[in-house]
């Protein structure tokens, strides 16, 4: 399992100001990513939108989503360049491959139960046909 | 539906059934028209199969956090466990990059 290379999704905002420089801010991130032994598997700019809440007199920003690949340690390296960096304004890392592996597990086993439960809800129809019959013989 | 909410009050009656004459009389409030009567809701993750929650669908975490911005408590939701905290881990980590606000006043 600890041979598996771990999966992340980083966020970070961008000062909107300087807006022109987030491809390039985020070849950077890459760059130093691959330096590291990472990989990046995808690459989105969420947009610029509003804040929740001022972050540094900031009322909006630019966000833009990376998954990485890696052992761990690209993390580390990109995250102390986001600190240092001023147009960065807040970055979150979330680590996604034991929630996603848990999920598809989860999903498995969702399909396993509806591949058997059509058997199973013969039987209980089929309980349920002389019930109903008792029923209506009761009535009359 | 409330009969969960009747044991319990039964049960607490029987307790204080013989010392005191107030405790004797809740039971009865229990069961009387005039409490609320909560339909008690399902998990709509359940029903909708999700497993995993993502922290930037803003849209769907905006459902869970009412006016105040604190997270909608699963009492009121219906959120089963797993999914109460799933939603709630997510809902910090998009507080965290200013997606949800911490507080709204």
């Amino acid at each position: 399992m600890s041979n598996n290379k771990r999966q992340y999704e980083v966020v970070f905002i961008v000062d909107p100001t300087t807006d022109d420089e987030v491809p390039k801010l985020t070849e950077s991130f890459t760059q130093i990513v691959t330096d590291q032994g990472g990989t990046i598997t995808k690459s989105e700019v969420m947009g610029k939108r509003q804040l929740a809440y001022e972050i540094l007199h900031h009322k909006d920003g630019t966000f833009v989503l990376l998954e990485i690949e890696g052992s761990g340690r690209e993390i580390a390296e990109l995250e102390r360049r986001m600190r240092v960096n001023d147009r960065v304004l807040r970055y979150i890392t979330v680590r996604v491959d034991e929630d996603r592996r848990r999920a598809e597990k989860l999903k498995a086993r969702r399909a396993r139960k509806a591949a058997k439960r059509p058997t199973r809800g013969h039987g209980s129809s089929a309980r349920r046909g002389p019930a109903m019959e008792f029923a209506e013989s009761g009535g009359e | 539906m409330s009969t969960n909410y009747e044991d319990r009050q039964r049960g607490g009656g029987g307790g204080g059934y013989d010392s005191d004459d107030d405790q004797d009389r809740r039971p009865m409030g229990g069961r009387g028209p005039g409490r609320r009567m909560h339909r008690r809701r399902v998990c709509r993750f359940c029903i909708d199969k999700v497993d995993l929650i993502d922290f930037k669908d803003v849209r769907l975490l905006l459902n869970y956090l009412p006016e105040r911005g604190k997270i909608l408590p699963r009492r009121i939701s219906g959120n089963c466990a797993t999914h109460q905290r799933m939603l709630a881990e997510a809902i910090k980590r998009a507080r965290n990059i200013a997606l949800l606000p911490y507080t709204t006043d």
